[in-house]
């Protein structure tokens, strides 16, 4: 299991491979699920030209921690990669990375979508968006479900 | 009794600043220690979210001495 919140711009789909590299699960797993964020140019109609986004440091890792360790428990998860940043992100960067490796799609589908879900409403973060009409903090994310 | 307190995102700017060291009467809720402070800054903010020791509370949630607590908006992340 890997948890980090990252300063700088990040590649999702290389550090995906990268970090299953580094893993001995090969043979293992039959099946990985992902879901990356990444930065759009609109929001609620107003065009967005970047973002800022702060975080809990201690708490966010804590709290992204649990849910990992707590999904590798209900479906036997092989491993778990959960990246988010923070900083200034520009359009088109990928704002979180979300992994899970398992044996069958069942586990890995359901547990991706579920750590995404308890990221989105409870993992300390925010975003402040600069947009053509000033900057603005997000006051809620869209639903998931 | 003292705990820090920590505000974060448009909270932190509403209430203009980042934290503070708070002194409390022993068994003070985390609610009404939200109550004093928004009470003494003549603010209104709805929908806090609350955390001591970097663990989600219940309002009703009974500070001790020394904890680190935090009051902070809705969380946005992903």
């Amino acid at each position: 299991m890997l948890i980090e919140v990252r300063k700088k711009p990040f590649h999702a789909y290389a550090e995906m491979q990268y970090y299953l590299d580094s893993l001995d699960i090969v043979g293992k797993y039959g099946a990985t699920a992902n879901f990356v964020g990444s930065m759009r140019d609109f929001n609620e109609d107003k065009k967005v030209t970047h973002m800022t986004l702060e975080h809990y440091p201690g708490m966010t890792e804590k709290h992204l921690e649990a849910i990992a360790k707590e999904s590798i428990e209900k479906w036997q998860l092989l491993n778990v990669l959960i990246l988010h940043r923070v900083g200034k992100v520009n359009i088109g960067e990928d704002i979180v990375l979300v992994a899970t490796w398992s044996a069958h799609r069942k586990a890995a589908f359901e547990s991706c979508r579920a750590i995404m879900e308890q990221l989105k409403s409870g993992a300390p973060f925010w975003k402040k968006e600069e947009t053509s009409s000033g900057t603005k903090w997000v006051e809620k994310n869209t639903p998931g479900y | 009794m003292q705990v820090s307190v920590k505000y974060f995102a448009s909270l932190r700017e509403v209430i203009g600043e980042a934290d503070s060291i708070l002194e409390i009467e022993e068994g003070t809720s985390v609610s009404s220690l939200w109550q004093s402070i928004i009470g003494r800054k003549s603010i209104e903010f709805d929908n806090v979210m609350m955390a001591v020791n970097m663990e989600y509370v219940k309002p009703e949630h009974q500070l001790k001495t020394g904890d680190e607590v935090a009051f902070f908006p809705p969380v946005t992340g992903g």
